[in-house]
């Protein structure tokens, strides 16, 4: 089943399958420059801050996700697997390469619907 | 040459987060050959031109990374000696009994100021590769199982300190240093490539803020096609791929680095050039260090330098 992300950073939104990590449909955007990193929850650069939404998880590194984080929602995107449409926030490495441009609201990509 | 201390990375012990699926990756994907399992829940692994019981282990962790790298030595006369020459030199040293790892001898074990714990040992069974002594055939079938790579090559670490890591390697544990990227001022070194024997190299740092990282550990392949055919079966399972194929400058190796389950880099590698203790060391300039890593794309990619585990 597809769910709707949104990047709250830049209000750009993509679909992502429910047995797709957060990431790896991200990197579909096809966004220049998004450091994937290991896509294994060993590394921790794409750290991102779930904000709404229910999802669930595999197993990441506790070296960049300890307790705090994961109550707060702070996981890492190749780890996270959407229940429903979900918001969030890019707090990790990502964050430069997602939201180094500032785009026009007139710009944001649509929601994918397949 | 007479190679009569150190003589090879024999052993590294890597965490995982999930075991049951890194042993799938491990043995079936990489072709690694399973050797045990001790109580400790570890699983013990060789490569198939390997005659050691293990060369590589894997513990179920809620953390990727590195718990050692070990060394074989050539005896326990050059154990008792490397550790007496670590403790003069000021650095502290334990011995892990024999046993405590499966079908290893005693262990003398010490942290870098890299943050990285080593060892030297002088047994391990061996159990062989699968081929004769006497008459052997080139390959056994072992090789024909995934990747299939000849040996443990060596292991890139990540952390601070490097130059006083670089003077234990070289003034005490018989190491020379064989290639080097300077740092953008050109006053240090910002990576170090260090051989016990005449490979390019046995192991090698690079200055990292964060102690005790894991950039990879390198496995053998026999020519250029097999790595190439290695990539083909990364992609057949959908193994994530950093960098390559290509080619280094540092080294002259080609490579192809790729990612564990659980986000610790591997890579698998072939040639380089053979130096000689007596060879200078060549030196890479910081602006240069794109070709060092990718010679023919001349690409320093941002990866390298920021993703360890």
């Amino acid at each position: 089943m597809q769910h709707t992300v949104t990047i709250e950073d830049t209000g750009e939104r993509y679909a992502c399958a429910g047995e797709e990590s957060l990431l790896a449909a991200m990197a579909r955007l096809g966004r220049r420059g998004i450091p994937a990193g290991c896509r294994g929850g060993g590394c921790g650069v794409c750290k991102v801050e779930i904000v709404s939404g229910e999802f669930g998880t595999r197993a990441m590194s506790r070296d960049h996700v300890d307790d705090a984080d994961r109550a707060a929602g702070r996981l890492l995107a190749c780890r996270v697997y959407p229940a429903s449409d979900l918001s969030l926030k890019v707090v990790g490495k990502l964050q430069k390469s997602v939201c180094g441009v500032v785009r026009p609201v007139s710009s944001v990509t649509p929601p994918v619907t397949r | 040459m007479a190679m009569t201390g150190v003589l090879r990375p024999g052993h590294a012990q890597v965490r995982v987060l999930d075991l049951e699926e890194s042993v799938r990756f491990y043995r079936d994907v990489l072709g690694l050959v399973e050797t045990g399992r001790d109580a400790q829940g570890r699983v013990y692994f060789k490569c198939w031109d390997e005659r050691d019981h293990h060369s590589y282990v894997i513990r179920e962790s809620d953390r990727a990374g590195i718990d050692f790298l070990g060394f074989r030595v050539l005896d326990k006369a050059n154990l008792d000696r490397l550790e007496a020459g670590l403790k003069a030199y000021g650095i502290a040293t334990e011995r892990i009994p024999a046993g405590e790892m499966l079908e290893t001898g005693e262990r003398v074990r010490f942290t870098l100021p890299s943050g990285h714990v080593m060892e030297l040992y002088a047994e391990k069974t061996k159990v062989g590769n699968g081929i004769p002594l006497v008459n052997p055939a080139p390959w056994s079938l072992q090789r024909e199982h995934g990747i299939g790579p000849v040996r443990l090559d060596h292991a890139l670490l990540y952390g601070p300190n490097v130059a006083e890591v670089q003077k234990i390697f070289t003034e005490v544990l018989g190491f020379y240093l064989v290639e080097r990227v300077l740092t953008p001022d050109g006053n240090a070194n910002a990576a170090i490539w260090l051989s016990c024997g005449q490979k390019v190299h046995d192991i090698a740092f690079a200055e990292y803020p964060e102690p005790g990282k894991l950039h990879h550990c390198s496995f053998l392949m026999e020519s250029w096609e097999q790595v190439l055919r290695a990539g083909d079966i990364m992609s057949m399972n959908t193994v994530p791929v950093d960098i390559g194929p290509t080619r280094h400058g540092v080294t002259r190796g080609c490579t192809i680095y790729a990612w564990d389950p659980s986000g610790n880099r591997f890579e698998t590698f072939f040639g380089g050039h053979l130096p000689y203790p007596d060879y200078e060391t060549m030196t890479w300039t910081f602006d240069n260090f794109g070709q060092g890593l990718d010679y023919p794309q001349r690409k320093l990619h941002e990866t390298f330098l920021t993703v360890v585990s």
